[in-house]
């Protein structure tokens, strides 16, 4: 697996686990018992078992015919918005609730920026009645208000964070310094492939769920378990690495990365990582980094929450940097006109997020023959007030 | 010789330690507040090198390093501003921050601009112990640097001696599993980690922080370790005051903690 984790947490020259002392134990913890877990039967069923019956897994992939003809290529959407809770977050907090199980905690802390990954961890820890602790930054509080009312329904306690932007970056600090205050009962859902090992390869796994089924489906659908392409958009790159997992190594297979350009990759106001930054380390691990010529980490922007967010995953930071992937980026505005033509075409409406990936399909000149997936990674619903409002600024949608 | 090997030599008990932020409260502030605190009679200081994102630190030291970022504070700059600081000061200088500005900064040319000014110790808290001993411990060899490893009540018997032969200068040792300036006493709990602490047989001295802010619990933890490291209740006061009766306050704000 020539792009997996090796034994010390790399992936190339990304990853590692850069922590103080006072998380030292707890990381160890599981470093030791993540695999184990993993391949335990039991949990192997269970997590099964709850993919299938509480998730609604396997998502359907589905032949997108109208929007293939705008393309002129064969596109198929891998449906995550589809998922129980609207995005593909809810397959990484249900295995991490069992391995916090089988590691007797019993309270639960996690970081969100849209909304999902938190929205995901509440429902999990309602399934499972663990306590649960969402850190959001105040800023992403504001503009996602269905995901905290939401996460509060399910009876989690959401902690607006107002320190740096108010948003994910924050919101992740917060989080770390919770379980450093924390470090016996509590066990810390982190959202995406970042933080320190093992935790990028631990998310990778339980994600890798989504490019598993593509295979399967393809193979039943095309005959050939292979695309030509996959697409998918990264903040942290969770999406992205499930749905590149089982291709890693089958490099005849583009991957294609999308990242968020906010305003433009020149305006000061963007999230496109792997274009503004470089290697530094944020929230333990060794990674792609937006930062100053100083070191201090730079503030992201862009219209989705679920893409603000300085670095990006080690392992994508390593497919970057050898051109196993290739790293595109779509501005807020082409997102927006990506998740309405989506929309208009298909009936679907995507996550901000997901329209990112979307938005690249015509960024690429594709072949008529050419099997493409797109993993549309969550739905629309949470970003229904960003929708309305290019609506109403943008009174003719160009199709 | 190293000026913290020097410190321990003559005292070893009692050592008090005093961090604060380079850059808060103002821009230039970092040489006076260094200058009264070594002339109010404290052992040993700590400069904080603020960094954006400090995931070990409470709300006081995290605004500090907020401030001291939006005055403009930089690597480079306080370089430039401990240039002549050992002409006017003589107890050991340690920097403490994370590990990101130094990287991009350069650890070896950081180590070499550490040596060039006169600092004795660099407190690290991210950066982990194998990539210290396979990256860079020769750069802080080559630089005559003690590496302050940071230890934790969740820190193991094992870990504690490979940290205990891989450090120098002293032990670091974290009073509770917390973020800094988040906790005020001590509970039971920690007596008896202090009391453990005492009784192992290290190779490095002990100071123990996080947790003290007066008289009383600093002349607590001294009854387990060689001193103790003051960081939120200072900062906290140096947020609270103009920097032109600085001086004064930090007079009146370390003899009272050294006690009658």
């Amino acid at each position: 697996m020539k792009y997996s984790v090796n034994d010390k947490g790399y992936y190339g020259e990304f990853g590692g686990a850069f922590i103080p002392e006072m998380m030292y134990r707890n990381i160890e913890e599981l470093r030791e018992n993540y695999l184990k877990i993993l391949s335990d039967p039991s949990f192997i069923s269970e997590f099964k078992n709850l993919l299938k019956n509480y998730v609604g897994r396997p998502s359907p992939l589905y032949y997108a015919a109208r929007l293939s003809e705008h393309f002129r290529t064969r596109i198929f959407l891998k449906r995550e918005d589809l998922n129980h809770t609207g995005a593909h977050k809810i397959n990484n907090t249900v295995g991490q609730i069992l391995i916090a199980k089988r590691l007797g905690k019993t309270r639960i802390i996690a970081e969100t920026g849209a909304g999902q990954h938190g929205v995901a961890t509440a429902t999990v820890c309602a399934l499972m009645g663990l306590k649960c602790i969402v850190y959001m930054g105040k800023t992403d509080v504001e503009r996602q208000e269905p995901n905290v009312l939401r996460m509060k329904m399910l009876g989690a306690e959401v902690i607006p964070v107002l320190s740096g932007n108010m948003t994910l970056k924050d919101a992740t600090n917060e989080a770390i310094r919770d379980w450093i205050n924390n470090p016996v009962d509590t066990h810390y859902i982190i959202g995406s492939v970042v933080g320190p090992h093992p935790y990028p390869d631990l998310v990778a796994r339980l994600q890798s769920v989504i490019s598993e089924e593509v295979q399967a489906q393809l193979l039943e659908q095309t005959g050939n378990p292979d695309p030509d392409y996959i697409i998918a958009c990264v903040g942290g790159g969770s999406n992205a690495a499930g749905a590149f997992y089982h291709y890693l190594d089958r490099e005849k297979v583009k991957l294609v990365a999308v990242e968020a350009a906010g305003k433009g990759v020149e305006s000061g106001e963007s999230a496109a990582t792997m274009v503004l930054g470089h290697p530094g380390i944020i929230h333990g691990s060794r990674t792609m980094l937006m930062q100053d010529d100083d070191g201090q980490i730079l503030e992201p922007y862009s219209v989705s929450a679920g893409l603000d967010y300085p670095g990006i995953g080690p392992m994508h930071s390593n497919l970057f940097k050898t051109g196993r992937a290739i790293f595109k980026y779509a501005t807020d505005d082409e997102a927006l006109d990506a998740a309405f033509l989506l929309t208009r075409l298909e009936g679907i409406v995507p996550a901000l997020e997901s329209a990112h990936a979307l938005a690249a399909l015509g960024m690429i000149r594709f072949a008529e023959k050419d099997v493409v997936v797109v993993n549309v990674s969550g739905r629309g619903d949470k970003d229904m007030a960003a929708y309305i409002k290019y609506m109403n600024t943008h009174n003719t949608i160009a199709l | 010789m190293n000026r913290i090997d020097q410190l321990f030599q003559i005292k070893q008990h009692e050592i008090l330690s005093v961090y604060f932020t380079a850059g808060h409260p103002e821009l230039n502030s970092a040489p006076v507040i260094i200058k009264a605190l070594a002339e109010a009679g404290v052992d040993m200081i700590e400069i904080g090198m603020p960094f954006s994102d400090p995931m070990a630190d409470g709300p006081v030291i995290q605004q500090s390093s907020s401030k001291a970022l939006k005055n403009g504070m930089s690597l480079n700059l306080l370089f430039e501003q401990l240039k002549d600081i050992r002409s006017k000061v003589r107890v050991p200088l340690l920097l403490m921050g994370y590990l990101n500005p130094v990287l991009q900064y350069g650890m070896e040319r950081f180590c070499q601009s550490c040596a060039r000014v006169g600092i004795d110790g660099i407190i690290l808290p991210d950066l982990p112990l194998e990539v210290y001993e396979n990256e860079y411990k020769p750069f802080f060899i080559k630089a005559g640097l003690h590496n302050i490893f940071l230890i934790s009540p969740q820190t193991s018997e094992a870990r504690l001696q490979a940290l205990d032969n891989a450090g120098s200068g002293f032990l670091y040792f974290v009073s509770s599993s917390s973020t800094t300036g988040m906790k005020n006493g001590f509970t039971g709990e920690q007596t008896a980690y202090f009391e453990k602490i005492s009784r192992h047989n290290l190779k490095n001295h002990s100071l123990i922080g996080f947790g003290i802010s007066n008289h009383d619990t600093f002349a607590t933890v001294c009854r387990y370790a060689s001193g103790a490291i003051i960081g939120s209740a200072f900062v906290k006061m140096l947020s609270e005051v103009e920097m032109t009766g600085v001086v004064e306050k930090i007079y009146k704000f370390v003899e009272p903690l050294k006690g009658p």
